[in-house]
């Protein structure tokens, strides 16, 4: 039997979590404001669970490093939330919901857990309604919803192209009456760098205020970790460029047991890189997939025609496109789970048949949705059907009200206009499905100390499916650990006030200026950034969209020289005494080179082909993922000094309600 | 293309600050404006200088961290984008571009051309919210139809990203779009009259304290406005606080 | 109700209502002036009433004098408190792509217009007063002592205009009273709160008043100057 115990209650699937919330302690209310729990992040996960610890009295104290908790990056989710209302009655149900993602996840995340986050999805719906979050409406008045990738129904709820932001304002918001009543007190601008462990307990955190340069000691009887994910690792990405994994490997190394981390989630439609420049990646979202058709040409000279410049891409014909997604996936079509999506691009692209001068893009194009459209509105309006002028007229409009910001954004940054021309796009970093292993409560595998949202692994298996993410962080967040932390935290109303100046935090403390001191006196050449680009090239063709053995072998010995590399060689400018961002990067960038190796270590203990992870030796003939039930577990991997030297663990994953098939979506 | 670059330095809230100039060069007109500055940056850490400090995170557009004033504008010289989103494109090669803070009172200069916006937050604390506990036993979502028109407009205020471009471009630093975004995403929808009124005299009240200066309708924010919210917010603000003093 | 004048808002409503306030007396003193053009009998006549009927007098006077000084008053408070809340200037502000010169300008197109009062006070109000409740000559006539002798407001008012200087001054004020109104009509509807399709149905009315107004009365300025 593993070490890992995901305490999953007893009982028939449906019934687990009502059950469990049954069985837990609670913690009555005049305890609580004898409690304090600490919260690092405010994103929709860390936002909503410090609004929500705080209603119930608890004492909150909430970091985060941007300048104020509204800027988590959370805010730059676009499609929308799913949400099994069935409000449309296209047959939706919480099981198909819970069915949808694990099948979506490949089998391999926990049926328990999901099914839970199925059931409490309406609940977040009904939640951020009453908070005053904008969603789309119907012109009778009712919520509107549409589709997302690889799902045959319509659940996905929206607010035009920023329903992250929505939703984040909304946790915000929660979070601003809290702070107005003094519950939650709130650390702007911080930067969490170690969890103090007391008798094996999470107890607190050492975190530095990043416009000063102080280290501080916070003290709590708990601390949840709502960090986000690590995708940063790769440097390009569609993350935000302060997005890092200091706080969740900070954890790691005190005893948090690291599951997944080549789960990493490719989003198929983002802005290709244009030149070496690149800071970031821009995310198209995945909702353009509903009515945008994805091609490449079919003929490798219409290719050199299409980037020297000589040919339009709408003058080709259209028996010499080749929509590949179409083809191959007639069921789905261009509406594939992301991972499906990203792959096909990266196989034509690779074949090449991109279209840009670096042929690392495809066609994303509209011109039959604006043509289909602009008939349905002049049927509609009773005008000439046949007007092909007008019908493009009507059909832009049509666009532009479902997508007209994010075509706006495409064309201030390509400097094209989106509505004449295919856009063009390829996959980039977006999400990391692996993270802190959690179990059933949302617990690390250190007492005490809990991870949510995007930081632990829990519920998108090895892929996560359009619009899940934001419902999983604010599930975790206002639904599920409220609840689950109180069976923690019953045997703490006695414990009183957590002292700080205990040897561990004095050790803590320590550890985290001595880190400091070697970064700011190293006596290097070169900056942060160039250790960082070098990292992410490293990830993304080594541990990127297909893998190998062999490439996996010689990315783990590359990024560990690199990580010697930059404690010879890394140069920080200033002072820790002041806002300093380099010194800031430094330090997450130190975290991001242990975290690659361990990533690349994963990737190739995994010798199977599963959602996000896929390994060029583990394919169908047809060249799609081939799943191997022998690696039908998690893997958790506990820190024992050096990445390399990390042990792994196996939690063998059950599935009782579904039937562990093959992922079709043909 | 090459530029000269006149940045305000300054190394932290005491200091009095100034402008310096940088050259740059070997620019592309596809970088984005902050990769420019990243550029100047890289090259300022080669010489052991200190690198310029901006606020900046998604570089998308939608965070509202960065907050340039660029060549006399909020954002830059385009309209409807942030700092971020701006290409250098948008520049003539030989061009010398002012590159400063935020300047308000309520905005005070952290370091260079970051600057301290929790003032913000502030106002946000003081009412910008619906007081629902967050239990999940609220009714249906379902339960009250909204006119599609209403929750339009509540969605277009909504889309505020708080980066304080409106202070900054506004010649009296007053907060007024940032506040009345907020204060009409509530009071066009249903669920946020119960509040509204101690909502828009806890707003403005914690404005005035914060040191803004008062709206005279020159519309400088609603064109610097990245997301373009209206005018009309303000106004309707207006009426919102005027009837809530009559109440109160 | 009470402290409103304390929140920004409340003052721009205080603002805006009493530039309302000053539009409409605006317009009835244009009414009444252009009469001077066409018919200096009702001229005379109409001034005489409004001259000497208690309501007007002892009413609406002071409430306007009220209104103009709270108006400018409250103009420079406002003023005052702006330039607070940005004591650090850019090195470099692009002002015109944003807004228009009229709205940024407010105060120095107020001054001017106040400056104007100040003369315009000393030259018929002042005068006005004096003979009415100093002197004790209710009569409005030329010569008090002959009832023949006709009212005396067209005479004065002709006789103003006869100083090239006096009629430049005035139609420079009133082309800058003219910007102030260009921005100052539809702001005061935004302070109070009304911005929906009917107020800007009004935009079009607000230029021609904004335009028009102050142009007769520079107008009836050059008429009286041209043809006397």
């Amino acid at each position: 039997m593993s070490i890992l115990d995901s305490k999953i209650p007893e009982g028939p699937l449906a019934d687990k979590w009502t059950k469990h919330k049954n069985d837990i302690n609670l913690v009555n209310p005049a305890n609580k404001r004898l409690i304090d729990v600490i919260v690092v992040g405010t994103g929709l996960a860390g936002g909503s669970a410090a609004a929500t610890l705080a209603e119930l009295g608890y004492n909150v104290k909430a970091f985060c490093f941007q300048d104020s908790p509204r800027r988590a990056h959370s805010i730059a989710a676009q499609g929308g939330i799913n949400a099994a209302k069935n409000y449309q009655g296209d047959g939706d149900s919480t099981y198909r919901l819970f069915y949808d993602t694990v099948k979506g996840g490949d089998y391999r995340s926990r049926e328990a857990n999901v099914h839970r986050l199925a059931e409490v999805s309406t609940n977040i719906i009904d939640q951020c309604v009453a908070q005053g979050v904008p969603f789309a409406r119907e012109y009778g008045g009712l919520l509107d919803n549409r589709s997302f990738g690889g799902v045959l129904v319509s659940r996905t709820f929206y607010a035009k192209g920023q329903t992250g932001q929505q939703l984040l304002l909304g946790a915000y918001a929660a979070m601003n009456r809290q702070i107005g009543r003094g519950k939650i007190k709130m650390y702007t601008r911080h930067e969490m760098l170690d969890v103090v462990k007391v008798d094996g307990k999470a107890r607190g955190i050492i975190a530095r205020n990043l416009i000063t340069g102080e280290i501080e000691r916070h003290s709590a009887h708990a601390v949840v970790l709502g960090t986000g994910g690590y995708g940063n690792a790769f440097y390009l990405s569609t993350y935000a460029m302060g997005s890092n994994v200091t706080a969740a490997w900070k954890a790691h190394k005190r005893g948090a047991f690291f599951a997944n981390p080549c789960y990493t989630q490719i989003h198929p439609t983002c802005i290709p890189v244009s030149g070496d420049h690149q800071s970031k990646l821009t995310l198209m979202s995945e909702s353009l997939r509903n009515d945008g058709r994805i091609w490449v040409p079919k003929h490798k000279k219409d290719v050199e025609a299409i980037r020297n410049g000589s040919l339009k891409p709408t003058d080709l014909a259209e028996e010499d496109r080749d929509y590949y997604l179409e083809r191959r996936y007639p069921a789905f079509g261009n509406l594939v789970p992301r991972d499906v999506a990203s792959r096909a691009a990266k196989e034509r692209c690779d074949a090449g048949y991109g279209v840009n001068q670096t042929g690392e893009a495809v066609y994303l194009d509209f011109a039959a949705a604006i043509e289909r459209y602009g008939k349905e509105q002049a049927y509609v309006k009773g005008l000439n059907v046949d007007d092909k002028k007008l019908v493009t007229d009507l059909g832009k409009k049509v666009v532009e009200n479902k997508y007209g910001n994010l075509f706006q954004m495409y064309e201030k940054i390509v400097d094209q206009n989106p509505y004449e021309t295919p856009m063009m796009i390829y996959p980039a970093v977006h999400y990391t499905m692996g993270g802190l292993w959690v179990d059933y409560n949302l617990m690390t595998t250190v007492p005490g100390l809990y991870a949510i949202g995007e930081a632990n692994f829990s519920d998108h298996g090895a892929n996560r499916l359009g619009a899940s993410a934001l419902m999983q962080g604010l599930a975790d967040g206002y639904f599920v650990l409220p609840y689950t932390i109180g069976d923690y935290l019953a045997h703490d109303i006695r414990t009183g006030e957590i002292p700080t100046d205990s040897k561990e935090f004095d050790e803590a403390e320590q550890k985290v200026r001595a880190d400091i001191d070697k970064l700011i006196n190293n006596e290097g050449s070169k900056s942060v950034d160039y250790f960082h680009k070098r990292l992410g090239k490293i990830m993304w063709n080594k541990c990127g969209m297909a893998r190998n053995e062999k490439d996996l072998k010689e990315a783990i010995s590359e990024i560990a020289a690199l990580r010697d590399e930059f404690y010879k060689d890394v140069f920080v400018p200033g002072t820790q005494d002041e806002y300093n961002e380099e010194l800031a990067k430094a330090g997450r960038v130190a975290d991001f080179l242990e975290l690659g190796e361990l990533f690349a270590k994963d990737a190739l203990e995994r010798e199977e082909s599963a959602g996000g992870h896929f390994r060029e030796e583990y394919q169908t003939e047809s060249g799609e993922a081939l799943r191997r039930p022998e690696f039908q577990y998690v893997s958790a991997w506990e820190y024992k000094g050096k990445p390399s030297e990390a042990v792994h663990h196996k939690e063998a994953l059950e599935y009782e309600n579904i039937e562990v098939k093959e992922r079709s979506y043909k | 293309m090459n530029l000269t670059l006149k940045i305000w330095r300054q190394k932290s809230a005491n200091d009095k600050g100034k402008i310096v100039d940088y050259p740059v060069s070997g620019i592309s007109p596809d970088m984005s404006f902050l990769e420019m500055l990243d550029v100047l940056n890289q090259e300022l850490i080669e010489k052991g200088e200190s690198p310029v400090v901006f606020d900046h995170d998604c570089r998308e557009g939608i965070c509202g961290s960065c907050s340039l004033y660029i060549n006399g504008r909020a954002h830059g010289p385009q309209t409807k984008i942030t700092a971020c989103q701006l290409h250098m494109r948008s520049f003539e090669d030989g061009e010398t571009i002012y590159i400063e803070p935020w300047r308000a009172e309520a905005f005070p200069v952290i370091k260079d051309l970051m600057v301290d916006r929790t003032s913000f937050d502030r106002i946000q604390q003081a009412g910008g919210f619906i007081s629902v506990n967050t239990s999940g036993n609220t009714q249906d979502a379902n339960a009250i139809p909204i006119e599609k028109e209403n929750a339009d407009k509540a969605f277009d205020a909504a889309t505020c990203i708080g980066c304080g471009a409106c202070v900054a471009s506004c010649k009296n630093s007053s907060a007024m779009l940032f506040v009345s975004a907020k204060v009409s995403q509530f009071a066009l929808l249903p669920q946020g009259q119960v509040e509204a009124t101690d909502r828009v005299l806890n707003m403005v009240k914690q404005m005035d304290e914060e040191g803004f200066g008062n709206c005279t309708n020159t519309g400088a924010c609603e064109v610097e406005c990245p997301k373009g919210i209206s005018l009309e917010n303000i106004a309707r603000m207006n009426r919102e606080y005027l009837t809530a003093s009559l109440k109160g | 109700m009470s402290g409103i004048l304390n929140s920004s808002i409340g003052r721009k409503f205080a603002m805006a209502l009493s530039a309302l306030f000053l539009m409409v007396f605006l317009l009835q003193h244009f009414a009444i002036n252009i009469l001077s053009v066409f018919s200096p009998d009702t001229f005379n006549d109409v001034s005489h009433f409004m001259g000497t009927f208690w309501v007007i007098q002892y009413l609406l006077q002071p409430v306007l004098i009220f209104g103009v000084i709270f108006h400018f008053v409250m103009g420079f408070v406002l003023e005052y408190k702006n330039n607070k809340a940005r004591k650090v200037s850019y090195a470099k502000t692009s002002h015109a792509a944003n807004s228009t010169w009229m709205s940024r300008n407010m105060l120095l197109t107020g001054a001017v217009v106040l400056a104007f009062m100040v003369l315009h006070f000393i030259d018929f109000w002042i005068p006005e007063i004096n003979t009415k409740y100093i002197v004790g000559d209710m009569s409005g006539l030329v010569d008090p002592a002959n009832t023949e002798s006709g009212y005396r407001y067209y005479e004065e008012l002709v006789h103003k205009f006869h100083s090239p200087l006096r009629v430049a001054a005035y139609a420079i004020s009133f082309i800058l009273l003219s910007l102030h109104l260009l921005h100052g009509f539809n702001s005061a509807f935004q302070s109070v709160g009304a911005n929906n399709k009917y107020v800007k149905g009004l935009k079009g009315f607000s230029k021609v008043y904004a335009i028009g107004v102050p142009l007769g009365f520079i107008f009836i300025a050059l008429f009286h100057y041209f043809t006397h």
